[in-house]
């Protein structure tokens, strides 16, 4: 269910009453409905589902989750490696070796 | 409609109810363009109908592309377009400055396309009856000796080279139709396709096939390819060159750049002792600089396309359903 | 895009995957209930690096999927009247009906619009005074704010020639539902995380509690669904079942205030039934009576169609963890996408469309080779 995408908001006006923004996601601008999120700001950023923002992003919590994945490999380099060992025995490999000719891994 | 979509579901009317139909040994090889035999000389011929709506879009409108189309179906079995004959349906009612503006497109084009439009009709059916404009366009070439591009003559170990980003039309028509519209700074990549592979078959003629992945996209290009060989192809998903406004257009709409359509764009299953020179070639032609090398022909899973993703992981990459629909979930 | 690139990184994903396998001691199923997260894990081949233990149920968080036939039916029954023209959501228009779909509709000269957003319904009401404009309103938690905003705006506008054909859905009572069954294997939930957006996370608790479930919040890159397995995997080994939230960045605990308020006003809870799994008590939305006037269920009298199912579908078995779908007897023979039995190989999030496409390399060979497509 629900696929919604994180916008940016550029613009906001006034429009049949309603509080309508051009949002940006990177690069495409669509009319997005804020009337769920009558405080969001130029320059903020939102959760986007069907012509609606949703919910307001939170920079913060979104450094702080790809700082613990971050994190999480240190524990791991002492140990060795066990995720490439059960990938290997199920015939997948990160490096690519077995897949197309160098020019196809840039 | 979906049987007009470039899908599984026009794959199955062309063979369950045309093919059989009409017969003839050429029209059974099912090619972009057909070659046929004439008077000593290897000719392709080829025909298109061209439905769009809107009937103008950012970067063209449907007079490029009735050239362009057909152009380029040509250009796929290495024939460089010399005639094409031009249809027009009207529906009653269309402004005639409205077809002023395509015919002079159409024209341009096949200036551009160095092709001579050399016979037309025009026809009108009722108001109600049509979407305004619909043309079709037919077209002849000549294909030069030793040039032999046909999916049968892949085989494993050919690598695959697409001449550059993928999905811009697609997104370009999506952009302005009614009901999804959005802002992008992306133009059709609607182009003639014919300068790009005479360069290319300039390094050699020994090209195993050539596609332009219009309707379905790449993946239906890829899929009719590795059917019709029975070989399977292998994509490295992230080796696949798609512009950040296509990406994005399609994480908002739930699509997947593999399955929109382009117009100007080729994808080449070449044999890997040539692959370095034609890429080289293809780069330095305009319509070719972004030229990547996205996968290879392999002997596993023969008719099937699997792309390997970012992650390390695969999938299966099927023939498109019918028309490409945006999600909601 | 800023949010989303951040979240395919393929080196932090491998950070995430070796902890998964580095904590994974014993089998485990988890159940993703969202079909974007299903997309997720498919289109990225997420399953296949997961450790063999753990394995993943494909759930009923599929709204296309999930909506009844009965539905479907009334929506084709609108759709084909001269004075109509009926938006919808893309993904709904080659779900089947009875005998038919809404392209077929269209096809046959109905009025069938995709649109992105149930906005552009009531502009399409605005600009054709003459039509009756009708918008198909399905969904979970997510989708029912826009479409109760847009009903909420026809009334404030006066926009009388609007209506809603309504079969929203509500996650937890299809948790709970699920957790009843005899038969289930479930033993944690990845929750849907825009669902979460919305209404916070403040009903899962009692359900975690009662049913002894871990259940996570999560997300839908590639990374957020490692994260919310990892996180699971993490409480099964330790005997925890709590409610957690791995998706911060955009689900606070009290969700969306105003939306909710709005949910309350616009619709009230009803039975609904799901389809290929029948009635679950108080999983669903319809107008409420204030709004009784925008029900295209009453303004076009189709209350009155029943239809039943397809017994050959067993898409209510796939959709509870029950069946997985290369297991049915009718999967890649009498049901493909193409030719599909019940919704769930329709739509691309649909678990047994998802079967479809990536275990054909690995399941049944030799029945997939009996279908004619590809």
């Amino acid at each position: 269910m629900c696929l919604a995408v994180p916008g940016r908001v550029l613009e906001i006006e006034e429009r049949d009453g309603t509080r309508m923004a051009s949002v940006d996601f990177g690069g495409v601008v669509k009319d997005v409905c804020l009337e769920y999120l009558p405080d969001l700001q130029v320059g903020e950023y939102a959760i986007v589902h069907v012509g609606f923002a949703l919910q307001r992003l939170d920079e913060e919590s979104a450094l702080r989750t790809l700082e613990l994945f971050a994190d999480l490999g240190m524990l791991q380099e002492e140990f060795g490696d066990p995720w490439a060992l059960a990938a290997e025995a199920q015939g997948h490999s990160w490096s690519d070796e077995d897949g197309a000719p160098q020019e196809a891994r840039q | 409609m979906g049987h007009g979509g470039g899908g599984a579901m026009s794959a199955e009317l062309v063979q369950h109810i045309f093919a059989p139909a009409f017969g003839g040994e050429v029209l059974a090889q099912l090619g972009d363009a057909a070659a046929v035999t004439l008077g000593g000389a290897r000719l392709a011929f080829s025909t298109d109908s061209f439905v769009v709506r809107p009937l103008f879009f950012p970067g063209g409108c449907i007079g490029d592309l009735a050239v362009n189309g057909t152009v380029n179906d040509l250009a796929m079995s290495g024939a460089r377009a010399a005639y094409l004959s031009c249809g027009f349906i009207l529906e009653e009612g269309v402004e005639m400055p409205v077809v002023a503006r395509i015919a002079q497109a159409l024209g341009d084009a096949a200036r551009a396309a160095g092709v001579e439009v050399a016979t037309g009709d025009t026809k009108v059916v009722e108001s109600g009856h049509g979407d305004g404009v619909y043309i079709n366009t037919a077209g002849i070439g000549l294909i030069p000796a030793g040039v032999d591009l046909r999916p049968q003559r892949v085989v494993p170990g050919d690598v695959v080279i697409v001449s550059g980003d993928i999905g811009v039309h697609g997104v370009a028509i999506m952009s302005v139709r009614e009901g999804l519209e959005f802002g992008v700074a992306i133009q059709s990549d609607c182009a003639p396709l014919g300068g790009l592979v005479d360069a290319m078959l300039a390094v050699t003629p020994d090209l195993h096939v050539l596609r332009d992945p219009t309707r379905g996209g790449l993946a239906a290009s890829l899929n009719e390819i590795a059917a019709a060989s029975g070989t399977g192809v292998v994509v490295q998903e992230r080796s696949v060159p798609v512009p950040d406004g296509v990406a994005n257009a399609c994480a908002i709409l739930g699509l997947d750049p593999m399955y929109v359509a382009n117009e100007g764009k080729l994808v080449a299953f070449v044999p890997r002792e040539h692959a370095d020179a034609v890429l080289a070639a293809m780069r330095a032609h305009p319509l070719g600089a972004a030229a990547r090398v996205i996968g290879e022909a392999v002997p596993d899973h023969p008719g099937m396309v699997v792309a390997r993703t970012a992650l390390g992981g695969t999938r299966v990459v099927d023939l498109p359903i019918g028309e490409q629909l945006p999600r909601i979930c | 895009m800023k949010y989303i690139d951040e979240f395919h990184n393929p080196e932090l994903a491998r950070r995430l995957l070796d902890e998964i396998h580095s904590t994974v001691t014993r089998p485990w199923a988890l159940m993703e209930v969202c079909g974007g997260q299903t997309h997720t894990i498919i289109r990225h081949g997420i399953d296949q690096l997961l450790p063999e233990q753990v394995e993943l149920i494909h759930g009923p968080g599929c709204p296309v999927c999930v909506t009844p036939l009965e539905v479907i039916d009334k929506a084709l029954e609108i759709a084909s009247r001269p004075d109509v023209v009926f938006c919808s959501f893309g993904d709904m228009l080659r779900v089947p009906g009875t005998g038919r779909d809404l392209f077929q509709v269209r096809s046959e000269g109905g009025d069938v619009r995709v649109v992105y957003s149930p906005l552009d319904a009531l502009r399409i009401a605005q600009q054709n005074p003459d039509k009756q404009v009708v918008f198909f309103g399905i969904g979970f938690e997510t989708t029912a704010p826009p479409n109760a905003m847009t009903v909420y705006q026809a009334r404030r506008l006066g926009i009388r020639n609007f209506s809603l054909l309504v079969s929203h859905v509500r996650v937890p009572p299809a948790i709970e539902a699920i957790m009843r069954s005899p038969s289930c294997r479930v033993q944690a939930f990845l929750a849907a995380g825009h669902v979460c957006s919305v209404m916070g996370t403040g009903e899962y608790p009692e359900l975690a509690g009662r049913y002894r479930v871990p259940i996570v919040v999560t997300g839908f890159e590639p990374l957020d669904i490692l994260e919310g397995v990892r996180r699971t995997v993490l409480q099964l080994e330790r005997g925890e079942h709590t409610v957690d939230n791995a998706y911060p960045r955009a689900v606070r605990a009290e969700g969306n205030p105003a939306a909710k308020a709005m949910l309350e006003d616009v619709f009230e809870v009803t039975d609904r039934a799901w389809r290929g799994i029948g009635v679950i008590p108080q999983s669903g939305w319809r107008l409420s009576s204030r709004y009784r006037e925008f029900d295209a269920e009453h303004r076009f009298s189709v209350t009155g169609i029943r239809t039943l199912e397809p017994a050959a579908c067993r898409s209510g078995e796939v959709l509870q963890g029950l069946l997985k779908p290369h297991e049915c007897e009718a999967f890649g023979t009498a049901c493909t996408p193409r030719s599909p039995l019940g919704a769930t190989m329709v739509s691309s999030e649909g678990a047994c469309a998802a079967y479809y496409l990536y275990r054909r390399l690995d399941v049944a060979p030799a029945r997939m080779e009996a279908s004619p497509v590809g």
